[in-house]
Order: C-alpha cells, then structure tokens, then sequence
C-alpha cells in the first residue's frame, strides 16, 4: 500500500493513474493553446499583407511575407492629425516610465526605510494610511488630480504624468520596501549608525545595496503598470504627450479609411514589447522578491 | 583609553521599568562583563551606553565628558554584535574601511589602519571575501576588527560568543582576554553565560530585574555573592544552598542541617568566621561552593575551619577533569566536586570535610548575606 503511494511518477503507474496524468496535459495544452492562440494569429497576420488577412483566413501563415506592416506603424501610421506613427509616443511612453519608475521607487525605499527603522508616533496609522492608497481605484482620482495638475502649471505635460504615475505608485511602492525592510536585520543598520553613517548614509550605503530582490519586483510592477497605463494618459495627456497606449487606441480606432487590421496588429505586438523584455530579463527575481519578507514581518 | 562614570540610569518602557538607578563607575583599562538571566535589562543597559537607546533619566560621562545627549556616532565607541552585522554587500576590507570611511579618514591612513588591524586579527588572506563566504570565526574576526579600526574611547561586546560552537568560543575566549591584555582597552561586555563572565572579567556586575545584584571582581562575586540569586547564578554546579538553624554564641554557631527523615547533622563555625549573632535561634541560608566539600581519606585532622561530616552517595557525574557527586548530609542533598578518581558506590556512606572559609549565610527573608 504504502509502496504504491511512494513510487515514483512513471515507475510503476497503475493504468489508471497513467490516464488521469494524460488527461491532465490534455488540459494543460488546450489551456496554453487558449494563451497562445491570440499571439500566434497577432504574429502571422502582423507579416501579411492587408489583401491576404480581407481574403483568406486569420489563422493561415502569410502567403507572402512582408515587413510594410511594422514599417507602417512605426513610422508612417495616420494617427490623430499627423502621420508619424507610433514612435513619438513610444518615445513618449518611455519618458513617462522611465523617470516614474525611478522616482516612484526612490520613494518606496524611503518610505519602507522610515516606517521599519524609526518608530515614531503615528507611524502604524500612517503605514495604514499608504496602503489604503492601494486599494482606491484610478476613476476616484481623475477630477482631483486634474484639478490640481491645472494647480500646479502640468496639465497636459509629459511632467504631469509622471507625476499623477509617482502618487498613484506610492502605496505599491511603500507595501513592497516596507515589508522587505522589516525583514532586514536590525543590527546591520544599529551597526552603521554606530559607525557613523547618517540617515541618508544607512539607506545608500547598508539597505539599498542589499535591497535588489525588492528593486526588481519595484520596477517591473511599476514599469508594466505605468507602460500599459492607458485612463491617465487619456485624460491628463494633450496631443503631443500622449503616452503609447493612447496612440494604439487612436489608431485602432480612426473611423476613417479602410482598417489596416496587418498594421494595428504589428502595433499592438510593438507596445507589449518592453514589458516582455523587462519580465524576460527580470522575471526569476520577480517571484523570489515577492515572496521575499512575506514569511517574516 | 577611557573611563566610563554610568550616573543613575534608568530606563522605562511605558510603565514598564526596565532598569533602575544604575550607577557603574568604570576606571580605564576595566573589561566590565554585564551577566544576567535574558530579560534582567542588560542589553538595554548596553545599547544606552552605545546610544542606541535613550535612558529615561541619569547621565553618562565617558573621559568625564557628558555623552547623554550624543548620538551613537559621535560618542567615540564600538561595538560588536551578537550576529555580527557584517554589511553583507562589503568586502571584509570595505566592512572594516566603513567605520574609517564614514569619518573621513584619508585613504592611505585607512588602508594602513586595515592592515594593522588584520594582521593583529590574522585575517590577511580573508580582505577581498564578502561576509557570506566566511566561516563563523573568521566572522567574529572581522567584526571585531571592524570595532578596533576606529581606536575608539570603549569598546562594546553584546554576545559576541553566543553564535559560535563550543569549541571555537573557548578559543575566541583565550583570543579576547589577549587582545584586552595587550590593547589595555576599556570595555563593555554582556553575555548570559557566567563561565564568560568569570574567564574575561576584571569587574562583573550581576544583574536581574533591572537591577544590579553585586558588581565586583570574578573573585568576590564567586566567593561572597551578595545574594542567593548571585550565588545560585554564578558558578557551576551552583552554590548549595540550604537551610539550617542557628545556635550558639561567643564561642561559635552550631548550624543545625535537618532534613528529611529525622535526619540531622550539625556543624560547628568558628565566630570569626561570620557574625550570627542576630540570628540566634532563627533559620537561615547556609551557602557552601561544590569544591568546598572533599573526601576525608582518613588523612588530617578536623580543624576550626574543617568539619568533618559523614554522608551518603547519591548520584555521581563523571566529567572527566572532576566527579560530580550528589550527597545527603543531615538528610539535605549537596553537590560536592570531588577528584576525578574518586571509588565510590551509589548509597556508599563517606567521610567528608567540608572547608568553613568558604562558607557564606544568607538572611532568609532578605536572601542578602549575612555580614556584607
């Protein structure tokens, strides 16, 4: 009895078992097929020409393979008034990310670093506080934030989005360095005080270089939640520092001329490909930062 | 090189008070060892000297300056930690740079200090390794060299032993008390282990519940603890302590043991060796150390300061330098340490001396000694 439980998969399977575990990567292929399928027809339709996809059928490789799509929404795609295609706003894009990430996590590492290693009065309601920012979603902030970006002289600015990106990160940002940081062996920065490292000193010198598991989840969850950042953009963006998400919306949506379905395609892959290379790069620290300090604290 | 003046400390966590009044006056060169059971305040004691925590109330004067106010970087000390708290991105040479670095010591000055310190510690071939390649003493070596590159006023060790094996704390031990001998610096040291305590010490003070029990040399805190609680703390096997009543008078005490079963057995101090006088007919605590008790031999005489008592084997430990054996003299256990040769039965009856100078009394209600 006790042998058959403890068998090794394979070794001496009883028949049954053999295909229940058959049926399971039956399941588990369909399930990737359903996953993959999108990208697959996204990909060989992308390499079609426009005259292949309104005749045959969607699922069929390209009968002759042509770059013009990608050419065309990157470079000469009609997009609101101007013809420039998606470059300017992938530009734009990674204006607005880059420095986000980069401020929003900055913040997040000071936060994290206040909250774990000066007990100050208040300091649980204010932890409380930053992480009911989490929880409040994007429409409540829309007219505020509107209102006090006018306030403020950003309204319509690259700027201005990375502003409303930092403040709407915060919460997420402080979550994460909060809990890495009250897992962070006290000693270590008792030490360095001792040592006479100062307040910015513990943090650039003991907490950040130890702190890459949690920069990386940092970044790849801003990054990806900024990038793919489409309300904001829309509504607090004017025409030349829309981000993006909104140039593809715009172009998929022109109700002029014939639908360039190869083109909105090529488009679509273009504006997924820098969150795919940062989880490519980074993806294996993605899971261990995030399960980093969650046993702990 | 420094004094260290500790005014009245007292430290309070809400209404909780952690410790009370304490007043430790230290001269240059001491190696001050703070022992208690976990909780009797003495790391809190330590992290107010280094600045880490701030006193409630009273002073501290380290070279007679007032370092009450300061923070931990500027008062001049270092410290080792109980896990070391080697800064993991580091080299051990960078580690022991930082405290350099972060004054801003010129360069060639730092490395010239590294070096000192590293050949002082023999860790020469260990400078380019990080923290994580190390084993737990060569660790412990840098942490300290981290603490010596500063040539700070006091030095500050919160268990620094406590994370190493058996063996290799016996050695950092030796290593310590030579280093103390030869740098003939001042410092702090807390451990909960008494046999630290007594090894590195020139002063140990005892404490529990916030408050310090005795302060004194290894010798005097072993030989005439203040109270049962020191008495019971320090030394192993702990002092016996039991309970006798007293008669007599200019002459000397008779101390009666009674104990179970009708037993009695009664000894005989001479009045010169302490004063119960105000304790006549009353019950106290009698406290004799386990190597105060040895086998007769049918060698010697009984003398004033050397009674002899008969009693029977009831356990014995063997520990190799020395047998342990649980006796009952006057029905009450004793432990005596005994030679590690020693014949003997279990229920064997023997004849004892047992060595009256070491003997100390203890108020019952008080738990003070009598005489202190």
């Amino acid at each position: 009895m006790a042998e058959h439980v403890l068998a090794a998969p394979g070794a001496r399977a009883a028949p049954g078992l053999r295909a229940s575990r058959v049926a399971l990567y039956a399941v588990l292929i369909v399930m990737a097929l359903v996953f993959l399928i999108p990208l697959y027809v996204m990909l060989v339709n992308a390499f079609k020409p426009l005259s292949e996809i309104e005749t045959g059928n969607l699922i069929a490789l390209p009968g002759r393979w042509t770059l013009q799509p990608w050419l065309t929404a990157w470079g000469t795609a009609q997009i609101g008034v101007s013809a420039h295609g998606l470059k300017p706003y992938f530009l734009n894009s990674f204006l607005i990310a880059i420095p986000a990430v980069v401020i929003s996590t900055m913040i997040g590492a000071l936060n994290g670093y206040i909250l774990t290693q000066y007990q100050f009065r208040g300091s649980q309601w204010l932890y409380a506080g930053l992480l009911f920012a989490v929880f409040i979603p994007f429409q409540i902030v829309l007219i505020p934030m509107a209102r006090l970006l006018g306030a403020i002289g950003m309204s319509g600015t690259i700027k201005g989005l990375i502003f409303v990106n930092v403040v709407y990160g915060i919460g997420f940002v402080t979550l994460f360095f909060r809990n890495y940081y009250s897992a962070f062996p006290h000693e270590l920065v008792r030490s360095a005080r001792m040592d006479g490292a100062g307040f910015f000193g513990v943090l650039w010198r003991i907490l950040l270089p130890n702190s890459a598991p949690i920069i990386v989840v940092t970044v790849i969850w801003q990054f990806t939640n900024i990038w793919n950042e489409f309300l904001f953009g829309s509504t607090f963006s004017s025409y030349s520092s829309s981000p993006l998400t909104v140039a593809l919306n715009n172009l998929v949506n022109s109700s002029m001329g014939v639908k360039e379905y190869n083109v909105y395609f090529a488009a679509a892959i273009i504006a997924a490909v820098p969150t795919l290379v940062v989880y490519i790069l980074s993806g294996k620290y993605f899971v261990r930062g995030l399960m980093a300090g969650s046993v702990k604290g | 090189m420094a004094t260290l003046d500790l005014l009245d400390v007292n430290k309070s966590f809400g209404a909780v008070k952690v410790l009370h009044d304490v007043t430790i006056q230290m001269a240059d060169g001491e190696f001050l060892v703070l022992v208690g059971p976990s909780g009797c305040g003495k790391s809190t004691l330590m992290n107010i000297i280094a600045g880490l925590e701030e006193p409630t109330g009273g002073s501290l004067r380290l070279d007679d300056q007032d370092i009450t106010a300061l923070g931990p970087a500027d008062r001049n000390i270092s410290m080792v930690f109980q896990s070391y708290a080697l800064y993991p991105n580091m080299t051990v040479e960078k580690n022991i740079e930082f405290p350099l670095a972060m004054r801003k010591v010129p360069k060639e000055q730092r490395a010239e200090r590294v070096r000192s310190v590293a050949a002082l510690l023999h860790i020469e071939h260990l400078l380019d390794r990080k923290p994580r390649q190390l084993s737990g003493g060569q660790r412990q070596r840098v942490a300290i060299g981290r603490a010596l590159a500063r040539e700070p006023k006091l030095y500050l060790f919160d268990e620094p032993l406590s994370n190493l094996d058996a063996q290799l704390r016996l050695d950092m031990r030796t290593e310590l008390k030579k280093l103390h001998q030869r740098l003939r610096a001042t410092i702090v040291y807390v451990t909960h282990d008494q046999i630290e305590a007594m090894t590195l010490a020139t002063r140990i003070a005892v404490m529990k519940g916030g408050i310090i029990q005795q302060l004194g040399t290894p010798y005097e805190i072993y030989n005439r603890p203040a109270n049962t609680f020191v008495a019971s703390f320090m030394g192993s096997p702990r002092m016996n302590l039991a309970k006798v009543q007293v008669a007599g008078g200019d002459a000397g005490w008779q101390l009666t043991l009674d104990g179970a079963q009708g037993n009695k057995a009664i000894i005989e101090v001479p009045a010169a060796q302490v004063d119960l006088s105000a304790h006549v007919g009353q019950e106290v605590l009698m406290g004799l150390r386990a190597e105060a008790i040895c086998l007769s031999h049918d060698r010697g005489e009984a003398g004033p300061l050397r009674c002899a008592a008969r009693a029977r084997v009831e356990v014995i430990e063997p520990t190799g330098s020395d047998t342990l054996v649980v006796l009952q003299i006057g029905g009450v256990e004793f432990t005596a340490r005994l030679e590690p040769d020693a014949e003997l039965r279990i229920g064997q009856d023997v004849d004892l001396f047992l060595d009256l100078s070491k003997l100390v009394c203890f108020d019952l209600k008080t738990e003070a000694r009598i005489g202190a």
